[in-house]
């Protein structure tokens, strides 16, 4: 059974609830409308259509658009051998869905880094602690509006510790230049 | 001793040394690292105690899996703040005399993460550091190579004197204070007893 016709028993089962499948470069992506139900569609697929693993749940932060965070479950079923991506949205203001830690145990540790790194609580979670940064950190540093001005570091005046490098950061492109020196700036300040 | 007598009275087969000698030789080769690595410059690490490497020949080999055993701690690769308090309450469980080696360019200063918000830069801030190795990892050569530089180091300790090494001085400290989880960074920020801002002048070369 290919992962198409896998999303479409999905969508016979709870209808409008699951969009359209969507094939990009042969991998099968679905949307969930109602952040809610996760832990409900998440059940089905690993019960009913043998979606045994969770390789990958992550999470996106879509800035300026409402609503802002994307959820991203990657199922795959080492009986078929099939993938599918499941994605849905959920507010800002909410930020809260259903854990599916029910549903497959190794979502805990990605679920506490989607808490840690973007903030959003996973409702009935068993442990929902930061895995990363420790307890108290004031940030998600994952989030688009993470402070990127930076602080002032201990050796100020010296080389890669002035406040600049995290406004933008070394490794972040910026696309559409003509060269790799407008592509990739060491150092972008805020104002630009 | 006079060289002259020594080397003479070694001719007829009379061996001669001095408690200092002896000490720092038996020391300096039977080095037992602590047995942990931070990130992938500890598979170098982990390289260089294989057989094609040995740091067997440089009696480091026996990495301890516990700091009441150990002699040496390589700070092999990155530590991040959450890390960073571990390390050093490692180090203070570690018996006199000790010795860290910061291995890698994370070690050193933070290396390429130096810019972001989650990483120590440089474990010499909180920890006495006596062999920087530079490298993104370092070969295992470069490791035995500082592991060498640090028995030179070792061999060169006086045992009584003004230059004695820290752990025979009573006014030096055993151990450093461990930092703490503050609100956006480790509370100290650096050790200012170990650490400071270096005094940097721009402008007209010297």
């Amino acid at each position: 059974m290919s992962a198409r016709e896998l999303a479409e028993r999905l969508r016979r089962r709870f209808g409008d609830l699951i969009s359209e499948p969507a094939e990009f470069r042969g991998e099968i992506t679905v949307t969930l409308a109602d952040a809610e139900r996760v832990a409900e569609v998440c059940d089905f697929a690993r019960t009913e259509l043998g979606f045994d693993l969770l390789l990958d749940l992550t999470s996106v932060d879509r800035y300026g658009e409402e609503p802002r965070w994307e959820l991203v479950y990657e199922l795959y079923g080492l009986g078929h051998h099939q993938h599918l991506r499941l994605k849905t949205r959920v507010s800002e203001d909410k930020s809260e869905l259903p854990t599916v830690t029910g549903v497959w145990r190794t979502a805990d540790w990605h679920e506490r880094e989607v808490y840690d790194m973007m903030g959003i609580r996973f409702r009935g979670h068993p442990d929902l602690r930061r895995i990363l940064m420790w307890e108290g950190y004031p940030y998600f540093p994952l989030r688009k509006d993470f402070p990127l001005a930076g602080r002032a570091s201990a050796v100020p005046g010296v080389a890669f510790s002035e406040p600049a490098p995290l406004e933008g950061g070394p490794f972040v492109t910026a696309p559409g230049g003509r060269d790799a020196i407008e592509r990739e700036p060491r150092a972008r300040t805020a104002e630009e | 001793m006079d060289e002259g007598l020594r080397s003479e009275l070694s001719k007829q087969g009379v061996f001669t040394t001095t408690l200092q000698e002896l000490s720092n030789w038996s020391r300096r080769n039977s080095m037992w690292p602590l047995n942990f690595g931070l990130a992938c410059c500890a598979i170098e690490m982990i390289a260089a105690s294989m057989a094609r490497f040995d740091i067997a020949r440089f009696g480091a080999e026996v990495f301890r899996p516990s700091p009441r055993q150990a002699d040496l701690m390589i700070v092999a690769g990155t530590v991040t703040k959450k890390m960073a308090p571990l390390v050093v309450r490692l180090y203070n469980q570690m018996p006199e005399p000790k010795y860290v080696i910061a291995m890698g360019a994370c070690a050193i200063s933070g290396g390429p993460f130096k810019q972001g918000y989650n990483v120590l830069k440089g474990i010499d801030r909180y920890l006495p550091v006596d062999i920087h190795i530079p490298g993104c990892p370092p070969r295992p050569e470069a490791l035995l190579h500082g592991l060498i530089e640090l028995q030179k180091k070792i061999a060169a300790q006086p045992l009584t004197g003004e230059e004695r090494p820290r752990h025979l001085r009573t006014d030096a400290p055993g151990e450093f204070p461990v930092p703490a989880y503050g609100p956006y960074d480790l509370q100290p920020p650096h050790n200012p007893d170990l650490w400071r801002p270096p005094v940097v002048v721009r402008g007209q070369p010297a």
